[in-house]
Order: C-alpha cells, then structure tokens, then sequence
C-alpha cells in the first residue's frame, strides 16, 4: 500500500467558465469502500468522469493507480457511467462479448456468474429488461473486470430495496482485497454499511471526508444524519 | 442482527460476535466463517469485520493461526467470562426499565420470577 490507488491535487475542471471542480484534493488508498456523496451538481459525476479518464480539459494534478488519467489507466479501472452504456438491442451474452473484446483484463466466466447470481434472463434484450435489471447487467460486467479501481456513479439509484441488497452483496462479494471501490450516492443510507470511508462534496470541493466509523463516533450519529445536518450548515 | 447506522458498527459486530460464542452458535474449537464471508451475511464492509474479529482475538474469545485460520477458543474461562457480560448487560437493561417504571428491587425480582416461570409453561 506504498502508493495511494487515487491522489488528486488541486484539481479544477470549468464547462464554459462555470467551476464544477474547484481546487479539489483526494487521497485514497487501495482495499477500500469508498462512498462518494453529494447533492446533485457537487462535482461527483465530473470527478469520476476525471479518473477514469474520459473527460479532458481540467487543470490540477491527478494520479489513478499511479497514472495520469489515460490508456495506462484505463486498462486498469473500471468504471460504470450513471447513464446506460450498452445497446438496447444488447441480451446479456451480447454485452459479455463486447466486454471481452474491449477490456484484457474481463473474466466473462465471472460475468456470466453474477449474471445467474443476481437471476438475470438470457433471453431478453436490454430494452427488455426494468431498470433494475440493466443496472444489474451493467455492475455485472464492471465488477468482472480483474481492475485495481471501481468507479460506479450511482449504481442503484432508482432500484428497490431488496435489488439494493442484492446488488451489493453482488458487489461486496467480487471484489479483490486490494482494489479500491468508489461509489457515488446521493443517498447515503443506500450504502451507509458497506463503505470504511466517505468524502462528501460541496459546490466542487471535499466538503468533509473519514473513516466512516470515526465518523459515527465522533457525531454520534449515521453518516446520513451527518451528511443532512453538514449540508443544511 | 440489526445494525444501528448512528454508532460505530465495528463495535456492534464486536457484541454480536461475542454473543455467538457465549451462547454457542460458533462452538468451542470451531473455525471462524471468513471475513468475506461474514461480510456478505451481515452486509457489511470486509475491512469493518477484520477490525472486529480482531478485537474478538484481543478479547481472547478466538484465536488466529497463521495458516489455519481463525478458531474459537477452548478456553472455557473466556467463554464464561463473554456470557456472564452478556447476561449483565440484559440484566443491566432489565433493572433500568422497571427501576424507570418505579419498582422497588422485591417487586422487580417477584416479576422475574413470576415471568420465569411462565416462559417455562410456554415450553
């Protein structure tokens, strides 16, 4: 753990003059949980479009899994956007063909594991399928990635609650000791007993961030209440 | 077990491990499930549970062995010692409430006893 798997430095990204990023520092280290909370328009989305290396243009210093967001970081992170990224004419086999073709690291066999475990069908197209589960699909072929850095934006928001659970238990149960997860929420309590840590983001920079059961104890309270009374401050 | 977001939940998985050993559901001798295992049971972070059961080692309730795993102790002092806590703290909650509700300690006694018997009748 010489290395920290994310180290962000002053980082600053504007659309069109408009700061969604403002000076914003970050150090993560590997073998975390690491929830991302904020309201809508805190920067969470920009930041990990960021480091995983599709958006361009920011200013600061950032490093993923010792790199400069690129092609040598890509091909070690893995990262779920917050919008659907496969075709609607996509079955599940489809989209585990694509990710084998894309990505050198992708364990289909694992793929085709959690799409069983979270009792997904084969013979449906994703337009086919509820929201609930595409979202299964996507995490399904994130997680089965052998990457050193998850970055899910938002995903399980708009699910049910028993699809919450199961899809992270999904999660908890493919992930290697040594990688870092980092997941983005605009509700906390969605996954208050998973993550060991949290960074919260105001207006584009880390508002507060900790281990999250210094948290609870230092508040005395769930990093819920706490995000709600930090925010209304 | 139900875990209560507002304290430290490595704590709780603490108390909850300890009241699996005192009241046997992990027996003496037996192997510890592993963290991830633990993890996906209660639904909580691995990190977390590695904390706690470390805790559990300290207590001297489990002990770890380098390539084996981890096992409950054989120590039955330890074990002992974990489940006269865990009946103090019931009792503790116990004599709160009827302390609360304005008993004297021959009233709250007379009612234990009384409930005592009755649980035995549901039997």
């Amino acid at each position: 753990m010489n290395i920290p798997a994310i180290e962000v430095t002053n980082l600053t990204k504007s659309y069109r003059g408009r700061a969604a990023l403002r000076g914003l520092d970050l150090s993560l280290p590997s073998g975390r949980i690491v929830g991302l909370m904020g309201d809508n328009g805190s920067g969470k989305t920009t930041l990990l479009k960021i480091l995983a290396g599709v958006l361009s243009d920011w200013d600061g210093s950032v490093r993923v899994a010792g790199h400069v967001p690129g092609p040598e970081s890509k091909a070690l992170v893995s990262f779920l956007p917050d919008a659907s990224f496969l075709p609607d004419t996509h079955r599940a086999a489809d989209s585990i063909a694509l990710f084998e073709r894309f990505f050198a690291d992708f364990d289909a066999a694992k793929a085709r594991e959690m799409i069983d475990f979270f009792g997904l069908p084969w013979d449906r197209t994703l337009k086919e399928m509820s929201k609930g589960m595409r979202e299964k699909v996507q995490i399904s072929l994130a997680m089965s990635r052998r990457a050193r850095v998850y970055l899910l934006d938002e995903p399980i928001s708009g699910v049910d609650p028993a699809s919450r659970d199961v899809i992270l238990r999904g999660i908890l149960g493919n992930l290697d000791d040594d990688a870092l997860l980092v997941v983005s929420t605009h509700l906390i309590q969605d996954v208050e007993q998973i993550v060991d840590a949290v960074v919260f983001l105001k207006d584009g920079s880390v508002l507060l961030s900790g281990a999250a059961d210094d948290l609870r104890d230092e508040h005395g309270t769930s990093l819920d209440s706490l995000f709600r009374k930090v925010y209304a401050s | 077990m139900q875990i209560d977001d507002a304290r430290p939940i490595w704590a709780q998985l603490v108390d909850e491990f300890r009241r699996r050993i005192a009241v046997g559901d992990w027996r003496p001798g037996q192997k510890v499930p592993a963290v991830r295992e633990l993890a996906l049971e209660l639904g909580v972070n691995p990190n977390t549970v590695q904390k706690s059961l470390a805790e559990v080692d300290r207590l001297g309730l489990t002990t770890t062995e380098r390539t084996a795993g981890r096992f409950v102790t054989r120590t039955t002092a330890a074990i002992d010692e974990a489940r006269a806590v865990l009946a103090a703290t019931t009792a503790d909650g116990f004599a709160a409430a009827a302390a609360g509700l304005g008993m004297s300690l021959d009233e709250a006694t007379a009612l234990l006893a009384q409930r005592w018997n009755s649980r035995k009748e549901d039997r």
